[in-house]
C-alpha cells in the first residue's frame, strides 16, 4: 500500500521531536530578532509618532497592544485546536507537544488583550468592565485556555491528557466565529474591527501601520514563545531517546 | 515626534496612567513568556542529566 505518500516530505519530518529540536534551533534566533525590531519599531512609533485620536485623545494607543494580544490570543487558539487535530488524527507526538506548548501562551495573550481593553475602556466608556458580546467571548477564551490547560495536567498518561484536550480545544472552536462576529450581531459598546480583508482600514495610515507592524511583531514573539516551550516538551518526553542522552551529555 | 517635550509624552494628555499601565503590563506578560520556559529548561536540563548520571552509576 502506497497511500501513505500522498503527504508531502515535511509532514512526516515535521513528524521526528528530533528534526523538530533542531529546526526550531535554527529558525529561532530569525524569530527573535525580526521580534525584537518589529516590536521596538511599533511600541516607538505607536506610543510616540502616531496622531492621537480626535475623540480618544491619547488613550487610543493602547490599541497598539490590545489588537495584537486579542488577534494573537484567537491564533493560538486555532493553532491549539489542529495541533490537537492532526496529534488525534496521525497520532503525532509533536503535534500533541505544539498543542500543549500553546496554551499558556494563548491565555496570557487573552489576559493582556482582556487587561488593556479594561484599561482602555475605563477612559473611553467610563467603566473597566461591561458584560457585552465582544468582552463575554473572550472572557469565555481564556476559561477555554484554563480548561485546557487544567485537563491536560489532571490526566497523568500523556497521550491520554493529548486526545482529551484536543477535543475540548476542538469544541472550543466554536467560540472563535462568535468572538470574530459579536460586533455585528449585537448592540456593542466595542468598536468594529480594524483591519478587514475586503476594505481599507478607517484609521489614517500613520495609525494602521504601526498597528499592523505591531500585530506580525507579536506573531513573530508568538512563535519564539512556542519553540522555547515546544523545545522544553521534545527533551521531557524524548528524554529516553539516545540523541537527548548526547545532548546531556554535553552540557 | 507627535509630543512637543518629554513631560508631554508621559502625561499622554492626562491618560498617561492608563497607557503606561497597559503598557507595562504588557511588558510584564512578554517577558513572562520568555523567562518561565528558559527557567523551565534549565531546570529540565540539570534534572535530567542528574536522572542519566545515576543511571550510568547504577549500571
Amino acid at each position: 500500500m502506497s497511500n501513505k505518500n500522498w503527504m508531502p516530505r515535511w509532514f512526516y519530518q515535521l513528524a521526528s521531536p528530533r528534526w523538530c529540536y533542531q529546526i526550531t534551533g535554527k529558525l529561532m534566533p530569525g524569530f527573535i530578532l525580526a521580534a525584537v525590531l518589529l516590536i521596538l519599531a511599533g511600541v516607538a512609533w505607536g506610543l510616540a509618532f502616531a496622531p492621537a485620536d480626535y475623540q480618544q485623545g491619547n488613550s487610543f494607543r493602547i490599541i497598539y497592544l490590545h489588537v495584537p494580544s486579542a488577534f494573537l490570543a484567537q491564533s493560538i487558539y486555532m493553532t491549539m485546536a489542529i495541533a490537537g487535530a492532526i496529534g488525534l488524527i496521525w497520532k503525532m507526538k509533536v503535534a500533541d507537544m505544539v498543542a500543549k506548548s500553546c496554551a499558556p501562551i494563548g491565555a496570557s495573550m487573552a489576559i493582556l488583550a482582556l487587561v488593556t481593553g479594561a484599561i482602555w475602556g475605563k477612559p473611553t466608556w467610563g467603566a473597566w468592565w461591561v458584560w457585552d458580546a465582544r468582552l463575554t467571548s473572550m472572557l469565555i477564551l481564556l476559561f477555554l485556555y484554563f480548561g485546557v490547560m487544567a485537563l491536560n495536567s489532571a490526566i497523568e498518561n500523556e497521550s491520554t491528557a493529548a486526545q482529551a484536550t484536543a477535543v475540548l480545544a476542538i469544541v472550543g472552536l466554536v467560540n472563535i466565529p462568535i468572538i470574530k462576529y459579536s460586533v455585528d450581531w449585537w448592540n456593542t459598546l466595542h468598536q468594529p474591527a480594524t483591519f478587514k480583508l475586503t476594505e481599507k482600514p478607517a484609521m489614517p495610515v500613520e495609525m494602521w501601520l504601526p498597528l499592523l507592524i505591531m500585530v506580525l511583531g507579536f506573531y513573530c514573539f508568538f512563535a519564539v514563545a512556542l519553540m522555547l516551550r515546544l523545545r522544553n516538551e521534545i527533551i521531557q518526553r524524548e528524554r529516553r531517546a539516545g540523541w537527548v542522552r548526547e545532548l546531556l551529555i554535553e552540557k | 515626534m507627535f509630543f512637543e517635550s518629554f513631560g508631554e509624552f508621559l502625561a499622554m494628555g492626562g491618560h498617561g496612567l492608563y497607557v503606561w499601565l497597559s503598557y507595562g503590563f504588557g511588558l510584564f506578560v512578554l517577558i513572562l513568556n520568555i523567562l518561565l520556559p528558559l527557567q523551565a529548561r534549565k531546570r529540565l536540563l540539570i534534572q535530567q542529566a542528574r536522572r542519566l548520571r545515576r543511571e550510568e552509576a547504577r549500571s
